[in-house]
């Protein structure tokens, strides 16, 4: 009798939409135990981290205020995932972003008109996009894994907003603190939703996000990607070339990095400040995964994550939990649907006899969560 | 430059040097194996909070060391076990060790801020260690001896031993390898075990050497660049050893030369020098052999997965 | 490109209302008596730093204990600087809490914003230079005042004549620490040097580790520090070399080198602004309280420290509590060798807070 992984013919629907929850549910479980080890009051840890939050009115509008950016960034680093293009660069691309529009801001203080904060806006994704072409020419021109290079680049952002933040930016009437001046009415981001927090953010990653998902089903460019990161070979075959998969896919991951970031400094920052850095890129990969790499799984991803910031912070308070937490939790959340994840691609038999027949080589050899849309292209394995 | 001061400088590069070292060399026995563990951050914390808490509660710092490098290995077991029996994604596993890494690190780091305990000291007799020119050999900790130690044993172990090349097999050609009969699966459960044991070790040497306490967030990075530095190094032990001591120097002349009143170039400058050297070197190696062929084991971050 | 109109009347704006903090007396509050005051803190850093944060929790205990029942406390740590401090501020001015500490320079900001929403919730923020409301006031110490006694011993102490200081940002805080310690240190002897290594951060052990490292090959053997953690005292106890502890007592890692230390009492301060909220009578104010007020002290001197050291420090102690003895006061001269502050001036508050040019002496 021996437990074996049988491949699927293809990925259950079932399990697609399940596995997150199951990883949620697990999280919630072993978190508790987890705490309880650690001498806190498990359950109730659980219970003001993730409960407590969604009854409270006032709490909604900051899930809604932290959940933008990550679903902003992670809708970008999806894209970019389902091609096999690991952007791991999100967090310099943010930082690039705040960088460039708080630059126009800079120039503009005191300039009136609704055109400054639209071309803010505009030089955020494009800084955005610079910092995540770097890693693009890399990766086309001298096959440079984009792991490492994006990942470097995250470093030499900080650096560099550190320099300006020390330097040339900073606010001349700032009693010589490390930061910009505050920007100007014409530079904030105005409110969505009058007398609450609801920034127009907000509204624009949940566009984003379903004009994300409308594009991925139902464009050429869409289904391009996503043949990409299923199986490359039949991809060459088909005239897509590799190199303009690359590039499309860290331009969007950079570019949408850039907007949450100038989204953030014009929002809820108000100026630029060398703490900027707030570790969204890292966290959107997070919710990338559990949002299963569908625009529309990332929304709700989003939220969840924004819940253990919120919640884990409430949790301070009431229960005396340490700050730690909220990490702890969001790791595992991670660790469990990685774990689920193999049960999407994969199905648990008990087999009669232990050396049965080997299961057959799965198709998808590189793609890590295929989308609950496509079907699965049947395709040799290149020789 | 005084004597004395050349002396400081190189005991300190080394004594910065050691982590990188250590962790890189672990990240390179798992990486040639064909395995990508991102996690190394997460891990060289969870190391670094065992190392000091055993050590405070034992008062023997190397048996700190010890459990660091169980701790570390622990930790690598559940990227292991996701990984390469779950065959999960190991991006994104690597990155979710690192942000547990972080938090239970500090979870369990909490009752121990704000104590300091005996420090791993130096191995050799003090006496060797009286003229400058001793000092430089003789007076390190020990963990500085143990990664050139180690370096040269994982050098002749890849090049020169029979599980070596199993290894590097498994890591360039893992269903060539299976076919001869190697178990991919089981050789890169040991590697990954190894090389969590060495960030957990490479940990505890900040909380138990350079700053013999443990606060969060302690090796503020330092991960990153061991696995920075294992590219740099193209994957040879050789020369990750010149490497991590070129990186443990960047590190201590920006502060030498902020300490001698220098100020020619920028500070954020001279910290962002490893990165920006990392991908340079990355372009160099990468594009020098042609656009398929590269120093990294071919298999590097690709499940693997028995076939008929 | 210019300084134009809407530059200077911002200018001005801050200029008119920190003088109005300042110099005129702020309108009383409705005096309401309460039974019992719910107050919450927020920490930049963990509790457990054993530097700045751990003496504001100090602080909070210690009102805890002065105040039994009468008080309800609760903190929330590690809240970075930003929007997510907004967001915390607001919190706990919804759940209930009557005043609110904001221990960090960058919650500002974010205080005077809720603060401006929450008008019947009482906010303090600390180190900081504007309000927007007037129920929010701003307190701050006079660390400045300690270093003038630790520039004294080192001064004393040193044999080489030069000191190291690990400094984080450049913010006149900081500034005013370097100048007060080099000032005092020069009284003693003329032609001591400060060398200044900027590490960036409040909080980096490894970094301020190796910084240490750093100046004491290049001939400190005094070090001091303005950032939170006890890594250069670790570092300067292996290194042979005195240092002083920051925020707190900071022997238990430094048993030899560690001189004395800075440390921060907060509590009296905390106790006195609640007790105010009990009996009413908490009006915003704008305060800079130092060793007179007993929010500024000396941790016990080293026993190794020589009884001429010992004493003259400790004259430096009773002279500021007494009000004769003010570090910032002429002949100062600046880096370049000008006068900036004339024989017999003392310097005001208002430019030690503004405070962005270092004295003869200092090597930034």
């Amino acid at each position: 009798m021996a437990l074996a992984f049988e491949p699927r013919r293809e990925p259950s629907r079932a399990m697609i939409l399940a596995a997150p929850v199951i990883a949620v549910v697990a999280t919630l479980v072993a978190g508790a135990i987890v705490f309880t080890l650690l001498g806190h009051d498990g359950l109730k840890a659980v219970y003001q981290i993730f409960v407590v939050p969604l009854f409270n009115p006032y709490r909604w509008q900051d899930l809604l205020v932290k959940a933008a950016p990550l679903a902003i960034i992670a809708t970008g680093l999806a894209i970019g995932f389902r091609a096999n293009i690991w952007n791991i660069g999100a967090e310099g691309q943010y930082i690039l972003g705040g960088l460039a529009g708080t630059g126009v801001a800079l120039l503009t203080l005191d300039v009136e008109g609704f055109w400054v904060l639209p071309v803010m806006i505009a030089a955020g994704i494009l800084g955005g996009m610079v910092w995540a072409g770097v890693p693009a020419f890399l990766k086309t021109r001298l096959n440079v894994n984009e792991i490492l290079s994006s990942l470097m680049l995250n470093y030499v952002a900080i650096q560099l907003l550190y320099y300006l933040m020390r330097g040339p930016w900073k606010d001349p009437m700032g009693f010589n603190f490390p930061q910009t001046a505050m920007f100007s009415a014409a530079q904030t981001l105005p409110i969505a939703v009058p007398g609450t927090l609801i920034h127009l953010g907000i509204p624009i990653a949940a566009a984003l996000a379903l004009t994300a998902w409308f594009l991925m089903t139902r464009s050429i460019t869409g289904f391009q990607i996503r043949v990409v990161g299923l199986a490359p070979n039949a991809a060459r075959y088909g005239g897509f070339r590799q190199s303009s998969t690359v590039w499309l896919a860290l331009l969007v991951g950079g570019g949408l990095a850039g907007l949450a970031g100038i989204l953030e400094a014009s929002g809820p920052f108000g100026q630029m400040v060398p703490q900027f850095p707030t570790g969204y890129g890292y966290t959107a990969i997070i919710v990338a995964f559990l949002g299963r790499l569908n625009p529309l799984g990332i929304l709700v991803a989003a939220l969840v994550l924004a819940l253990t910031y919120v919640g884990g912070e409430s949790a301070q308070t009431t229960i005396g939990l340490p700050s730690a937490a909220a990490g702890v939790f969001q790791a595992m959340m991670l660790f469990f649907l990685l774990a689920t994840d193999l049960l999407v691609r994969y199905r648990l038999v008990i087999r009669r006899q232990a050396g049965g027949t080997p299961p057959a080589a799965p198709v998808m050899a590189k793609n890590p969560s295929p989308s609950p849309e496509t079907r699965r292209i049947e395709v040799e394995p290149a020789t | 430059m005084t004597t004395a001061l050349f002396i400081s400088i190189l005991m300190t590069i080394a004594a910065a040097a050691t982590p990188l070292l250590i962790a890189a060399l672990g990240e390179l026995v798992v990486e040639k194996s064909g395995v990508l563990n991102l996690g190394v951050e997460g891990m060289m914390l969870i190391g670094a909070v065992t190392g000091f808490a055993i050590a405070f509660t034992t008062g023997v710092p190397s048996l700190g060391a010890l459990a660091a490098m169980v701790a570390g290995a622990t930790a690598s077991l559940i990227f292991a076990v996701l990984t390469l029996s779950l065959m999960a994604n190991q991006v994104a596993t690597g990155l979710a060790l690192t942000i547990f890494g972080t938090g239970v690190s500090a979870l369990l780091g909490a009752p121990y801020v704000g104590i300091t305990t005996a420090t791993l000291g130096p191995i050799f007799p003090a006496a060797l260690a009286s003229d400058p020119i001793g000092r430089v050999i003789f007076g390190h900790s020990p963990l500085v001896y143990l990664g050139l130690v180690l370096a040269l044993a994982i050098w002749w172990f890849l090049k020169h031993s029979r599980a070596g090349l199993i290894l590097r097999a498994v890591g360039e050609s893992d269903s060539a390898a299976h076919a001869i009969g190697y178990p991919v699966l089981k050789v890169r459960y040991l590697a990954v075990l190894f090389g969590g044991a060495m960030a957990g070790l490479a940990g505890s040497y900040y909380s138990l050497v350079l700053t013999p306490m443990w606060a969060e967030r302690l090796t503020a990075g330092r991960g990153w660049i061991a696995i920075a530095l294992v590219v740099f190094a193209s994957w040879r032990p050789g020369r990750l050893v010149l490497g991590a001591y070129l990186f443990g120097a960047v590190i201590t002349l920006e502060l030498q030369a902020k300490a001698a009143g220098f100020n020619l170039f920028a500070p954020e400058f001279l910290a962002s020098l490893p990165y920006l050297a990392t991908i340079l070197v990355l372009a160099i190696i990468s594009a020098g052999k042609g656009s398929v062929r590269t120093a990294a084991p071919a298999c590097l971050g690709q499940p693997f997965r028995a076939s008929a | 490109m210019f300084n134009t109109t809407r530059r200077r009347l911002m200018a001005g704006a801050v200029t008119l209302v920190a003088a109005v903090s300042f110099g005129l007396p702020a309108t009383a509050q409705d005096g309401e008596k309460k039974d019992k005051v719910k107050a919450a803190f927020v920490y930049v850093g963990p509790v457990g730093d054993f530097g700045w944060t751990y003496a504001h929790d100090q602080g909070r205990k210690y009102l805890e204990e002065k105040l039994g029942d009468k008080v309800e406390t609760t903190f929330v740590e590690n809240v970075a600087e930003g929007p997510d401090a907004e967001r915390v501020i607001r919190q706990l001015a919804q759940d209930g809490n009557d005043i609110v500490f904001t221990t960090s320079f960058g919650f500002m900001n974010p205080t005077i914003k809720v603060a401006k929403q929450f008008p019947d919730v009482k906010f303090e923020h600390a180190t900081g230079y504007q309000t927007g409301s007037d129920n929010m006031g701003l307190y701050n110490s006079r660390f400045y005042e300690g270093r003038a006694v630790l520039g004294t011993i080192a001064g004393k102490m040193s044999k080489s004549g030069k000191a190291g200081y690990i400094a984080s940002f450049p913010i006149p805080e900081v500034v005013m620490g370097i100048n007060a310690f080099t000032l005092a240190a020069r009284a003693v002897n003329p032609d001591f040097e400060t060398q200044v290594v900027w590490v960036n951060s409040w909080y980096d052990p490894a970094k301020e580790a190796d910084a240490t490292k750093a100046l004491l090959s290049q001939g400190a053997d005094v070090i001091t520090q303005h950032t939170d953690s006890p890594a250069p005292l670790q570092a300067a106890e292996q290194g042979g070399a005195i240092a002083f502890g920051q925020a707190w007592d900071m022997t238990s890692f430094a048993p030899n080198a560690h001189m004395t230390a800075i440390v921060d009492k907060w509590g009296p301060y905390y106790v006195d602004r609640v007790q105010a909220m009990l009996d009413g009578t908490w009006t915003a104010d704008n305060v800079w309280l130092g060793m007179k007020e007993g929010e500024v002290e000396m941790a016990p001197f080293n026993d190794k420290m020589p009884a001429d050291v010992k004493e003259a420090a400790q004259k430096i102690v009773d002279d500021t509590k007494a009000g004769t003895y003010e570090v910032f006061t002429g002949p100062i001269k600046d880096q370049a060798g000008e006068v900036k502050v004339p024989e017999g001036e003392t310097m005001s508050d208002e430019d030690l807070l503004k405070m962005d040019w270092y004295v003869e002496g200092v090597k930034s």
